[in-house]
């Protein structure tokens, strides 16, 4: 059975097509991250998934329930990590923590979560004082005290600087090696490519690609460039055998010094399928 | 499916798979109503505007309105004291309740909450509980002000204290659910303060809690302000705090006690059936 089964779905806010026929399916366990840029459609998706906003058409199912008439036993079931909520200003982190998990049936205790996000030494910091970083671990700690089945993550680590998504990367992977299936939207490819199981690009409200990282759009069959420094300059050559091509240079006397093989990477992937549907 | 079509029955099947219950809603109301409590508390500039404003004015209005009424036993003092307890519930319940829910929609408070198994009732229960707290001890600091000041004799028959005590329970109720459904009319917390007060204000004036005795007040405004729960809650504290040989400087000629409970009843009911017409967990409208 699928966590996740999207069919048809669309939105529109007045005049404007904000998703206009998007079909998803992810399978229990999985991480599943969904890419596009601002005004694509991810967070009206993610939305109506979280049960926060209405659609106009489709068939939508998160762990077997239309989110739309999702009641409190399906609520239990799901976790939200809000991306830019400022609630509990006043409150300390460990007392938010312990009052969100006191609305579940089964909650994890407040000392596990603090310690899954790195903030056990700020549980009686005030939530105001958090730094940005801070705020958004304070966000994924709510989103999972529950002990959710599914997780949604709407563009978690916006701000946050290299080290701080590094950790947060290993956060995901913590829950995702537990079972959780994660829905997250992202701008950031190296993030899919270093979490995602599987991905899909959005652009203009509709799925222009699905895959894996290594297969989408087209990647795994793109072929290679191979370039050298010859009796003639620089030279580069595409070609789908890159073997070959360095066999054949290295009988030639080419210093393997000067060699590169590139491989198209996502991101060129990513901006190509986006710039086919601008 | 019938799954989808009947979410309650679903949600009652999900809870009996997963073994444990889902918290009850008084459980959760009081958590919430807990935390509210701690973060009000915590916030200074609310508590010192909360309990000071009203403090103050009856400080202002008790200070030059300090000449005695013709009437034997009765000062302004004592007049403005009672009805401005009715204003400072009014101004604590309905005007912290209605900036408070916005607050919640505007910072995401509301919009975290709705991802969780709570429920909107134990949200309000929780809203309800801090405003009562709160509402009580207004009253505690206005009742210390008006005696410690200007001498309020406190009632010692218990049967006046009993009137103090439902009319105290179904103002701030009556108020606190209005509040509830007033938020909805405000677009952002930072508005929220402004727009709750012109009501409030206006009421105050009209409803003669500024103005002793009520019948200086034109005809039609005693009728406008008799629709709305003010004026009864201004009459039912001076019915505490007055001697009873002032029930002729009354609008009715008497203390009305029966109808006051009915006014206030009726807004309760009111305000509970906005609350569940109006109250939206987020302030983007769809389509």
């Amino acid at each position: 059975m699928t966590a996740i089964e999207v069919r048809g779905l669309r939105k529109t806010y007045g005049s404007r097509t904000a998703v206009s026929g998007i079909d998803l399916s992810i399978p229990h366990g999985e991480v599943f991250a969904l890419l596009g840029p601002n005004g694509a459609g991810k967070t009206t998706t993610v939305e109506i998934l979280e049960g926060h906003r209405r659609r106009d058409a489709g068939d939508v199912r998160v762990l077997g329930q239309d989110p739309g008439a999702g009641g409190r036993g399906w609520r239990a079931r799901i976790g939200i990590v809000l991306q830019s909520a400022t609630d509990a200003a006043d409150l300390t982190v460990a007392e938010t923590v312990r009052h969100i998990a006191g609305l579940y049936p089964r909650p994890r205790p407040a000392a596990e979560v603090l310690e899954l996000v790195g903030l056990s030494g700020r549980a009686k910091t005030k939530v105001r004082a958090l730094s940005g970083g801070q705020r958004r671990r304070l966000d994924v700690a709510l989103g999972i005290v529950g002990r959710p089945e599914v997780v949604f993550l709407d563009e978690p680590t916006t701000g946050f600087d290299p080290q701080a998504r590094r950790q947060f990367w290993q956060l995901v992977r913590a829950l995702a090696a537990d079972g959780t299936t994660i829905l997250l939207t992202t701008h950031y490819l190296e993030e899919a490519e270093a979490l995602a199981d599987r991905l899909a690009v959005i652009a203009a409200g509709t799925l222009v690609a699905e895959g894996t990282p290594t297969t989408l759009g087209g990647r795994a069959g793109a072929g290679s460039t191979v370039s050298w420094v010859g009796p003639n300059g620089r030279e580069t050559e595409h070609t789908d055998d890159p073997a070959g091509t360095i066999a054949r240079l290295s009988a030639a006397g080419i210093d393997p010094a000067t060699l590169t093989v590139a491989r198209p990477s996502l991101e060129d992937t990513y901006l190509t399928l986006i710039g086919e549907h601008r | 499916m019938t799954a989808t079509e009947n979410p309650e029955r679903t949600a009652l099947m999900t809870t009996a798979d997963t073994a444990t219950p889902l918290p009850s809603t008084v459980r959760m109301g009081l958590g919430r109503g807990r935390v509210e409590i701690l973060q009000f508390f915590r916030d200074r500039t609310a508590v010192i505007f909360s309990f000071l404003f009203p403090a103050l004015l009856l400080l202002l209005f008790d200070t030059i309105f300090a000449d005695d009424y013709d009437h034997p036993g009765l000062s302004a003092a004592r007049v403005f004291s009672a009805s401005m307890i009715a204003y400072g519930i009014v101004a604590t319940s309905f005007t912290t309740m209605g900036i408070g829910i916005a607050t919640d929609r505007d910072d995401g408070t509301l919009k975290r909450l709705r991802g969780t198994p709570v429920t909107a009732t134990a949200y309000f229960l929780g809203k309800l509980i801090l405003i009562a707290v709160l509402t009580a001890a207004e009253v505690a600091v206005l009742l210390a002000v008006a005696v410690i000041f200007f001498d309020l004799p406190v009632p010692s028959d218990a049967g006046r204290w009993l009137t103090f005590g439902w009319l105290f329970v179904l103002s701030v109720i009556a108020c606190g659910l209005l509040g509830i459904a007033a938020s909805s009319l405000v677009r952002s917390a930072r508005t929220a303060g402004a727009v709750l007060n012109v009501p409030v204000v206006a009421l105050q004036f009209v409803s003669g809690v500024f103005v002793h005795p009520i019948t200086q007040l034109p005809g039609w405004m005693i009728t406008v302000a008799s629709i709305f729960p003010v004026k009864w809650m201004a009459q039912g504290f001076r019915s505490v705090f007055l001697p009873d040989s002032t029930v002729p400087l009354e609008a009715g000629g008497a203390w009305e006690h029966g109808r006051i409970a009915l006014v206030l009843l009726a807004w309760c009911v009111i305000g509970s059936v906005l609350c569940l017409m109006t109250f939206r967990w987020t302030s983007t409208r769809d389509a």
